[in-house]
C-alpha cells in the first residue's frame, strides 16, 4: 500500500497531486444512484431500499467493532432491538419527534454497548462470539419480562405511526423516510470514516492487529475496547430505531438470534475492515432471502446456505476483497502503459 | 429439603441431554478449534434419519448403530468437501459456513420430513425409578452419555490413531512432520462429532419431540455446558452440562423473578460469568502462547 503511494507521488512529481480519486468518484455515483433510485420504483421496493440502508448502518457498526477493532459480535441485534425499543417507547410514551429518537437511541445504546463490553474486554475471539451470541438469543425473552410491560407491552409489542414527509414536501411517507434514512447513513458513514481515521481509529487498528504492541505504545487497551463496543452499538442502536420507524411495529419476536446473524451474515458477505462493504452486506441481507424464496419456496433456507457457501468460496474476503483485487487488476493495467 | 432433592435429580435428568451435546460440541472443537453453530442441526438431522429408519421397519439398535455410523460418514463427508478449502480461511469465514450449514439443515429436515412434531421412541421403556424422580429413559440417557464419555477416554488414551489426532490438533505442523495426515485427523474429528451428536439426539427426541427446530436452544444449553466445563475437556463437558441442567433448575424453583420463561437466560448468565471468572472453564488448560 504504502509502496504504491510513494510511486504514484513519484509519477506526479511535477504536477499538484490530485486528491480527489477514483475512489472518491465512485462513492459520489454510488450516493447518487441512491439517491435517484426512489424516484422510479414502487413504494415497496423504496421500503425494502430502506431496509437494506437500515441494515447496511447496523452492519457499519458491526464493521466499526469486528473489522477495526478485531472484537466478534454475534450478538448485535440485542443492540438493534434496543434502539428500537428506545424509538418505539419515547414515541408513543413520551410523545417525542421520530427524529429525535435517534439521538436518544444511540444514546441509551453506547452506555448498554460500553456495559457489555466491560466483561467482554476478557473474552476474546470464540468465547466473544459465544458470550455475545447468548446476549442475541436471550433478548426476546427479556423483552416479553413482565416487569417492564407497561413501557415494551410484552408480547404485543408497540405500534408506530408512520411519520408524514415535512415542510408540504410532495413525497410518498415510503419516499420521505428513504430519503431520512439515507441522510442519516450518509452523517453516519462520514462520522465512521473519520474516526477511522483519526488517532484514536489508529489506536483501534492497533489493538486488531497487536494489542501488547499497542498497550506499549501507550493506548489504553481496556477503555479502546469498551468505547468500541459502545460506538458501534450506538450505530447498531440508531439503526434500531430507524427499522422501528419504518416498520411501524417493534415486538420482542422481530429480535431474535436470526437477526444478529443475518448482520454477522452482512458484514462477511460486505468484507469485514472495508466500510462501503456495509452497503453490499445490507443488499444481502435484505434481497437474498427473498432470492432464495424465488428459487424454491419450501427449500429457501436451503438455497440460502447453499448461496452463503458459494460467496465465501468465490469471495473468501468478502466484496471488499472483490473490490481491491479489481482494483489493483485496473491499476496495474494502467501502470503498465508506457504513454501514463 | 425433599423439593431440593427432587429439583436436582430431574436438574441432572435434564442435564444429561445437555451433557450429551456439550461433548459432541468439544469433540470437534478438539478437532478443529472452532465452535459448530451448526452441531444441533446436524445431530436433528440425524435424528431424523434414525426415525425413518424405525419408520421403516428396522428394529431400534439396529436402527441406532446405522444411524451413527451414516452420520460418522458424513460428518467426513461435509469436512472434505465443505471445510477442507477453507483450511487457510479466516474465522469469520468460517462461522458464516457454519450458520449456512445450520440453514440448509433446518431447511431440508423441514422439506423431506415436514415440520410437524413427532414423537421419538426410547429403548429404555417407560415406568418410574427413584420412586418417579426419574424416568428409565432419563436413566439410560445419563449412562449412555457416561458411555460414550468412556469410550472417547480409552479411544484418545490408548488408541495409536486417538493419539494421532491429539498430535493433529495440538500441532499441526510438527504432526505432518512425522507422518501423521492432519486433513484425514480433522475429517475423523468431523465424523466423530457428528456420530456423538447422533447418539445425543437419539437420546434426547424422546423428552423433547422431533422437529427440525428441537435443538435451537439445547444446542445453546450445550454451549453453556461445556463453556463451563472447559472446552478443552470432554470430562468437563459432561460435568458442566449437568450442573447446568441443575443451575437452571434450581433458579426456576428458588429465585422468584426467574420463571420458565427465564431458564434460557439463566444458562447465559452461566456463560459469561464463568467466561468472566475463569476463562478456560473449570476443567479446562489454560493456553499460554509464546509472542
Amino acid at each position: 500500500m504504502s509502496v504504491r503511494e510513494e510511486s504514484s507521488a513519484i509519477t506526479a512529481a511535477g504536477k499538484p497531486v490530485s486528491r480527489f480519486g477514483a475512489r472518491n468518484w465512485a462513492g459520489i455515483v454510488v450516493v447518487l444512484v441512491l439517491a435517484a433510485l426512489p424516484l422510479f420504483l414502487a413504494n415497496f421496493t423504496i421500503f425494502q431500499l430502506t431496509m437494506m440502508l437500515i441494515y447496511a448502518i447496523a452492519i457499519l457498526g458491526l464493521n466499526l467493532l469486528t473489522g477495526i477493532n478485531g472484537q466478534f459480535s454475534l450478538g448485535h441485534g440485542a443492540f438493534y432491538a434496543i434502539g428500537a425499543y428506545t424509538a418505539a417507547i419515547l414515541m408513543e410514551d413520551a410523545g417525542l419527534a421520530y427524529g429525535w429518537t435517534l439521538p436518544a437511541a444511540g444514546i441509551v445504546c453506547f452506555l448498554s454497548g460500553f456495559l457489555f463490553g466491560l466483561p467482554a474486554l476478557r473474552l476474546e475471539g470464540i468465547y466473544l462470539a459465544l458470550a455475545t451470541f447468548g446476549l442475541a438469543v436471550a433478548m426476546p425473552q427479556f423483552l416479553k419480562l413482565s416487569v417492564i410491560e407497561p413501557w415494551t407491552g410484552g408480547v404485543q409489542g408497540i405500534v408506530i405511526t408512520k411519520p408524514d414527509a415535512p415542510f408540504g414536501l410532495p413525497l410518498s411517507q415510503d419516499q420521505w423516510l428513504y430519503y431520512f434514512t439515507l441522510v442519516v447513513g450518509l452523517l453516519l458513514y462520514w462520522f465512521a470514516v473519520n474516526l477511522v481515521s483519526s488517532r484514536s481509529g489508529r489506536a483501534l487498528m492497533a489493538i486488531r492487529d497487536n494489542p501488547l504492541a499497542a498497550r506499549a505504545m501507550g493506548v489504553n487497551n481496556a477503555l479502546y475496547k469498551s468505547l468500541a463496543f459502545g460506538v458501534s452499538a450506538a450505530f447498531t442502536g440508531i439503526a434500531g430505531a430507524l427499522g422501528a420507524i419504518v416498520v411501524q411495529f417493534v415486538a420482542p419476536d422481530s429480535f431474535t438470534f436470526f437477526l444478529s446473524v443475518a448482520l454477522f451474515v452482512g458484514l462477511v458477505v460486505g468484507g469485514v475492515g472495508w466500510l462501503p462493504g456495509a452497503l453490499v452486506g445490507g443488499a444481502f441481507v435484505v434481497f437474498v432471502p427473498n432470492v432464495a424464496e424465488h428459487f424454491n419456496k419450501a427449500l429457501a433456507g436451503a438455497v440460502y446456505g447453499v448461496i452463503l457457501i458459494l460467496l465465501i468460496y468465490l469471495m473468501p474476503t468478502g466484496a471488499g476483497g472483490l473490490v481491491r483485487k479489481v482494483a489493483d487488476f485496473i491499476g496495474r493495467r494502467m501502470k503498465s502503459r508506457p504513454d501514463r | 429439603m425433599e423439593i431440593l432433592i427432587q429439583q436436582i435429580v430431574s436438574g441432572v435428568a435434564t442435564g444429561a441431554i445437555y451433557a450429551c451435546m456439550a461433548l459432541a460440541i468439544v469433540m470437534i472443537y478438539q478437532a478443529i478449534h472452532h465452535l459448530n453453530f451448526a452441531q444441533g442441526e446436524m445431530a436433528m438431522f440425524s435424528t431424523f434419519v434414525a426415525w425413518q429408519l424405525l419408520a421403516w421397519g428396522v428394529p431400534y439398535w439396529l436402527a441406532f448403530v446405522l444411524t451413527v455410523a451414516l452420520s460418522f460418514a458424513g460428518g467426513i463427508v461435509i469436512e472434505r468437501l465443505v471445510f477442507r478449502r477453507l483450511e487457510n480461511a479466516p474465522v469469520l469465514s468460517h462461522v458464516v459456513v457454519f450458520i449456512a450449514l445450520f440453514a440448509i439443515f433446518n431447511s431440508l429436515a423441514g422439506f423431506i420430513w415436514n415440520f410437524e412434531i413427532k414423537p421419538f421412541p426410547s429403548p429404555f421403556g417407560s415406568g418410574a425409578l427413584f420412586g418417579g424422580l426419574m424416568s428409565p429413559h432419563q436413566a439410560g440417557m445419563i449412562v449412555v452419555t457416561l458411555l460414550v464419555l468412556a469410550l472417547l477416554y480409552v479411544f484418545f488414551r490408548f488408541t495409536r490413531i486417538g493419539l494421532a489426532m491429539r498430535a493433529a490438533a495440538a500441532n499441526p505442523e510438527s504432526a505432518r512432520l512425522v507422518g501423521i495426515r492432519v486433513g484425514w485427523m480433522t475429517a475423523l474429528g468431523w465424523g466423530m462429532a457428528s456420530a456423538i451428536g447422533a447418539v445425543a439426539g437419539m437420546m434426547i427426541a424422546p423428552v423433547v419431540f422431533l422437529e427440525p427446530n428441537m435443538m435451537v436452544s439445547i444446542l445453546l444449553y450445550g454451549f453453556a455446558g461445556a463453556v463451563l466445563g472447559g472446552l478443552t475437556s470432554p470430562v468437563g463437558a459432561v460435568i458442566g452440562g449437568l450442573a447446568v441442567g441443575i443451575i437452571e433448575n434450581l433458579a426456576g424453583t428458588y429465585i422468584p423473578v426467574v420463571g420458565p420463561e427465564l431458564k434460557l437466560p439463566v444458562a447465559l448468565f452461566v456463560i459469561v460469568a464463568v467466561l468472566v471468572v475463569r476463562p478456560s472453564g473449570l476443567l479446562g488448560r489454560k493456553i499460554v502462547q509464546r509472542v
